[in-house]
């Protein structure tokens, strides 16, 4: 067998190089990522911070049902449901881009898995430190917002690092709803050009790559806010 | 009810279309947890041995797999077992042993920490009372590794069950596809994949919850 990297310079019939389709593809999968990122961070950080609450029994029902509903369902039938299933039930979802869909199902999915990250991180907090905020009088609102959130977010980096990575790797399940990203051009490619492994292995190393930038990033965040001499850096979360 | 009509499902579909699918699922869960934990606690032995002939390869294998998407694993496999066996191989043969390549990185880095989270002293114990390393490990460490870390390799194996359905990009049928097909021949598929998430969540919510009441029970043991 021999190598035939031209294949990337090869025409696929629609005016653009394999090459070009290729880093479009690219540009969706990171789209798509980063997207669902913002969803899955803003609803994990909310869902998870509920679940903490002293006095509100009922949002935290609502935040433990919201976990398990998202976390014990695959996500590629997930993306199903949002896809074909919620458009079907509530009609004006028809006239919502798949794109939009599939970022909302990869960031709640996300979303659950973060909450649970979240509410361990607020837990692993010292009592003390609620109840310092409480002697400073500080509302409920404020002790979360000044003192115990800005600790936890800390504690979960590690975590979120990771997550952060499979949100990327999980990104390529959206070929199964014809976004046109990575997995779906890998498939398609392969399937015209019959130079698999060259296709395949150029994929890969974008995936390898991106997720490697993604550890990279966290890496340098989590070192630039960490508080000295209160919380040893555990190393670079994703790959322990 | 919301559009949707679910009156179809009776028990011949379930049986003759879904009853497939979910076997096929649950072998390949359980045939990938046990490949998975056996390869992968011999890539945790490597990686701990602390000679750089086996450490590399295996820390090179372990962070490599876990930084590519599964789908992609599922597609290399397919692509590859052809040339490497010289023969066309079905999906599910091809499944199988992506999930339990696949896997065994995962199931290493639990199997890792566990016998990472084993004292020392045990282990300069096994060596005092003059047993070899296989011995030391056999009878001493994983055994203790091991069910410290029943909870973690059980809650990888209900996440094992969830990405089975992934097969679907080889069209290999499993419980999703069962239900897919059900769904497209009796012309309501939106019907089938709110069925097959049903199916889905009630053994994962079951499974997770015995889980959790494993957990406790060991750690009042411990």
């Amino acid at each position: 067998m021999t190598w035939d990297w031209q294949v990337f310079l090869n025409d696929d019939g629609g005016g653009r190089t394999y090459l070009a389709w290729m880093m479009h593809a690219w540009g969706w999968t990171l789209s798509v990522a980063v997207c669902a990122w913002v969803v899955a961070v803003v609803t994990g950080l909310l869902v998870g911070t509920v679940r903490t609450l002293p006095s509100s029994p009922w949002l935290v029902r609502a935040g433990n049902v919201w976990v398990e509903l998202f976390r014990n369902i695959p996500i590629l039938v997930q993306i199903f449901l949002w896809y074909f299933v919620l458009p079907k039930i509530f009609p004006p979802l028809q006239q919502v881009p798949g794109f939009v869909l599939v970022v909302l199902a990869l960031g709640f999915f996300t979303s659950a898995r973060l909450a649970e990250q979240v509410r361990a991180g607020v837990q692993a907090l010292p009592r003390g430190q609620r109840y310092a905020a409480m002697a400073m009088g500080f509302t409920t609102f404020q002790s979360y917002r000044y003192v115990i959130l800005p600790m936890a977010f800390r504690i979960i980096l590690p975590p979120l690092t990771s997550e952060s990575m499979n949100l990327l790797k999980n990104s390529s399940v959206a070929f199964a709803v014809s976004i046109p990203e990575l997995t779906m051009f890998a498939m398609q490619a392969q399937e015209e050009t019959s130079r698999g492994i060259e296709i395949y292995l150029a994929v890969t190393g974008l995936y390898a790559a991106s997720a490697f930038v993604v550890n990279r990033v966290f890496a340098f965040i989590e070192k630039k806010v960490q508080i000295p001499g209160f919380i040893v850096a555990g190393g670079t979360g994703g790959a322990r | 009810m919301l559009g949707l009509d679910l009156s179809f499902v009776n028990w011949d579909i379930i049986s003759k279309f879904v009853l497939k699918g979910f076997l096929f699922s649950v072998q390949l869960t359980i045939v990938a947890t046990i490949g998975g934990i056996f390869f992968g606690t011999l890539l945790a032995l490597m990686r701990l041995s602390g000679r750089k002939l086996l450490m590399i390869p295996a820390t090179f294998y372990v962070n490599g797999m876990r930084s590519i998407p599964l789908v992609m694993v599922i597609l290399w496999v397919f692509l590859l077992m052809p040339f490497l066996i010289g023969r066309p191989i079905g999906a599910e043969w091809s499944a199988t042993v992506t999930f339990i390549a696949f896997e065994a990185a995962y199931f290493s880095e639990i199997m890792r920490a566990g016998i990472q989270s084993i004292p020392r002293g045990q282990v300069h114990a096994g060596q005092a009372v003059g047993m070899t390393y296989s011995q030391n490990m056999r009878l001493i460490v994983l055994p203790q590794a091991f069910r410290n870390m029943l909870p973690v390799l059980l809650t990888q194996t209900i996440i094992l069950f969830q990405d089975t359905s992934l097969v679907y990009a080889i069209g290999a049928y499993d419980l999703l596809k069962g239900f897919s097909t059900a769904g497209k021949i009796y012309g309501r598929p939106e019907e089938a994949y709110l069925l097959a998430a049903v199916v889905y969540f009630v053994i994962c919510f079951g499974l997770s919850y015995m889980v959790k009441r494993l957990q406790m029970k060991i750690a009042i043991i411990r």
